[in-house]
């Protein structure tokens, strides 16, 4: 089965509000013309089409329908969506082309959080006759996973501020960011609790944004690009909804996906999907990534959380650092459902041509 | 690039009825899921992925269920993929399953469907409005009935068409256990005596709100051998869309299907749909989408579908048997009735198909279209291993 690479990214700036109608398919007008217009391919050119995207965030039965009017889908086009982070949408994608069935495939994910309550939502994942009635929210479940890893001297409530501050000063190379700058560790800890021992620097802010991602095949990723981030291994790993029968100082689908996807030696940036700060430092512990690996040099989440695209914008990110030539083996994560319960990795590789 | 032979080695379906009271929407999958693992013989650590489908979310109430169901599904561990392409969805979830086959990612994958109607209010969750969209808010049917209008003023059909669809379809769903509605002694005069809901459309010729779920195994060539009986080998599957509304779009003989049907034929090898398709399981929501899907998938020439219907072709012994299984119109979890189209197929090939078994299938066709008419998922599958297998057989 043929290679395929990232060969183009875009995001619309990740912000905690936008003025687009509640699904917010208004964003990906503008990042698709980004990418047309990098590539020099048009809509008709794009030969798999898939996306990401929650009905529930848009509060409405089938809001992925009104994206296909975003992308002016007539003459009709070969398409699928993940009711997923689009970084799923980006693994059917590169399936479709693996198999031959298409040389290019458009990517995408969009959401708009500040449509609801974004907390009271995500509690909707839960077993809906045993646990979500209560209503446990998104934030209280984070802060009892931290909690556990304090206690057990896992990480502190210091290391977690160093990762918020370390999130927003990389951000500050970051033109999507939503929250970047200089700040001060002790200030930071100074906040008061949100979800004690969660604080507001340790949770993704509530974010609207949208990205996509352009995946070619071998035989056209050179011709779109000069260098292609290739794909070199891809997967993902589901656990336990019971939070109470699973580790969750551990992320087992995390471990499994990345040493399914081919291991993480030689990789020199990661950008990983954790929505709080203490789950950066798990994360990295669950892929097996040393102190020679650069994480998040974007930012990360906790510089802006676009629900459904932020996965798939982790994948672009890892990319865009290997198509501009910073890094020359990068790593992508997305994750998804309550604690860190669903996880992707995606190792990229650049070529000497 | 060659693609890996993929076979449908099991398939499983619930009982459907309008509320599921006795069981849980993981107790539902699992109904589906424990009958597909029986039928093609394999046990949970032989499956390597799951595939999920259902249509929106507003339906149960519950927010990405998959990751509530992911012990149920028996996915713990292994990859989970929730496929979400609206009425199409459990087509399309077939389809996108047997891509992980054909790609030789996995040797066995675990394809799930279903809705569970009762837990919440599916005309309610269709009639949320779309910004910038029109208003219908009406349900399904409302948004199709100018349709069907527009297909008689079109093709000349006579009104007694669609009563005639409706008819043979409960009829056939009254040969089929799983079935939601069995009425057997239903004729064409009864279903003309039904109430008009949205005109032309009578009570007797819409599809009832069912809680059900369907499940399959698809595999690669060994897994097919291991299991030592006809499996349904996948010949070619397809996938369209386009938007639901702009100036000068055919709602009637919309494009998407029909270039998802030319792709289809072209990937099976088939020439002549009417002659080497010996099965159809079509989704037929409303009547009188059987003559449109006709026309729309090749079977007929535009404006001629009906007459396919009229003279009984589309019934049991016809040249075309079309929802043998008595269709959505017998039977429709939302989310699960694509898949139960591609698995009824599936069941005509294996010949296993019980009480509605079509003599001699061959070779069957699955369909499925969502949206306003605009999502579309079929496959073609044979009893031989490729398509070239078949033509060699036939000669």
């Amino acid at each position: 089965m043929g290679d395929v690479a990232v060969v183009g990214f875009a995001q619309a700036p990740n912000v905690r509000r936008t003025h687009g109608t509640t699904n917010g398919v208004e964003m990906l007008v503008p990042i698709f013309q980004e990418l047309y217009a990098a590539t020099g391919l048009t809509n008709r050119d794009i030969s798999f089409w898939c996306s990401g995207s929650s009905d529930y965030l848009a509060g409405r039965a089938f809001s992925f329908i009104s994206a296909i009017d975003a992308i002016g889908a007539f003459p009709p086009i070969t398409e699928s969506h993940v009711e997923m982070d689009a970084a799923w949408a980006l693994y059917e994608a590169w399936v479709k082309i693996k198999l031959g069935e298409a040389d290019t495939a458009l990517v995408y994910g969009f959401g708009k959080s500040s449509a609801g309550d974004l907390r009271r939502v995500l509690a909707m994942q839960l077993d809906p006759y045993v646990a979500a009635p209560l209503w446990p929210d998104s934030v209280a479940l984070a802060g009892l996973q931290a909690r556990l890893g304090i206690e057990s001297g896992r990480w502190s409530e210091r290391e977690m501020a160093e990762v918020a501050a370390r999130s927003r000063s990389d951000a500050m190379n970051n033109p999507h960011a939503q929250l970047s700058g200089h700040v001060d560790v002790d200030e930071l800890l100074a906040a008061p609790y949100l979800a004690d021992p969660l604080r507001m620097h340790d949770c993704a802010p509530i974010t609207d944004g949208a990205s996509a991602v352009i995946l070619a095949s071998a035989e056209r990723a050179r011709e779109l690009c000069e260098n292609p981030a290739w794909i070199t291994g891809i997967e993902h790993r589901v656990d336990s909804p019971a939070i109470g029968t699973r580790d969750l100082l551990a992320s087992a689908s995390t471990t499994a996906s990345a040493r399914a996807a081919g291991g993480v030696d030689g990789v020199t940036a990661a950008e990983l999907h954790a929505p709080f700060s203490h789950q950066q430092i798990l994360l990295r512990e669950a892929i097996g990534l040393n102190g020679q690996t650069t994480v998040n040099p974007s930012g990360g989440v906790l510089a802006g959380n676009p629900m459904f695209s932020a996965g798939l914008s982790r994948i672009g990110e890892a990319a865009s650092r290997v198509m501009r030539g910073q890094d020359q083996k990068v790593l992508g994560h997305a994750t998804s459902g309550p604690l860190l319960q669903q996880n992707l990795i995606c190792v990229m590789e650049g070529r000497d041509s | 690039m060659s693609k890996q032979p993929a076979a449908v080695l099991g398939v499983g379906q619930t009982n459907h009825t309008a509320k599921r009271l006795d069981v849980s929407m993981a107790g539902l999958c699992r109904e589906a899921i424990d009958r597909a693992m029986i039928d093609a013989g394999v046990g949970w650590d032989d499956i390597d992925a799951v595939v999920i489908g259902k249509a929106p979310d507003l339906f149960e109430g519950v927010m990405m269920p998959e990751l509530y169901l992911a012990d149920a599904l028996g996915a713990r561990g292994k990859p989970l993929l929730r496929v979400h392409t609206a009425g199409s969805v459990g087509g399309s979830t077939a389809n996108v399953a047997a891509s992980l086959v054909q790609a030789g990612l996995h040797k066995r994958v675990l394809a799930v469907a279903w809705e569970k109607q009762s837990e919440s209010n599916a005309m309610w969750a269709l009639s949320i409005a779309v910004p910038f969209s029109m208003p219908v808010g009406a349900g399904a049917g409302g948004y199709f009935a100018p349709h069907v209008r527009s297909y008689i003023r079109r093709s000349g059909a006579p009104l007694h068409i669609g009563a005639m669809v409706a008819a043979k379809d409960r009829r056939n769903g009254a040969t089929n256990p799983y079935a939601h509605l069995h009425q057997p002694d239903i004729t064409v005069e009864s279903v003309q005596a039904s109430k008009m809901l949205w005109d032309p459309i009578r009570y007797d010729e819409t599809c009832p709100s069912s809680d059900g779920a369907c499940a399959m195994v698809i595999g690669d060539e060994s897994a097919a051998a291991a299991t030592g009986k006809q499996v349904a080998w996948i010949h070619a599957t397809a996938m369209r869309s386009e938007p639901t509304t702009f100036a000068g779009r055919d709602q009637v003989n919309p494009k998407a299907g029909r270039d998802a049907a030319a792709a289809l034929w072209k990937q099976a090898g088939i020439t002549d749909p009417l002659r080497e398709i010996d099965a159809a399981e079509i989704y037929v929501p409303f009547s009188w989408f059987e003559p449109m899907w006709l026309e729309n998938l090749g079977f007929a020439e535009e404006g001629a579908g009906w007459k396919l219907t009229e003279a009984g072709e589309t019934e049991q012994d016809g040249r075309l048997p079309v929802n043998a299984s008595g269709g959505v119109l017998s039977s429709n979890p939302i989310g699960a009735s694509g898949m139960l189209r591609f698995a009824e197929a599936a069941r005509q090939v294996m010949g296993t198909a019980d009480d509605h078994q079509v003599d001699g299938v061959r070779t069957a066709l699955g369909h499925a279209y969502g949206g306003g008419s605009q999502f579309y998922a079929m496959w073609v599958l044979g009893q031989d291993k490729t398509p070239d297998d078949r033509k060699r057989a036939a000669r």
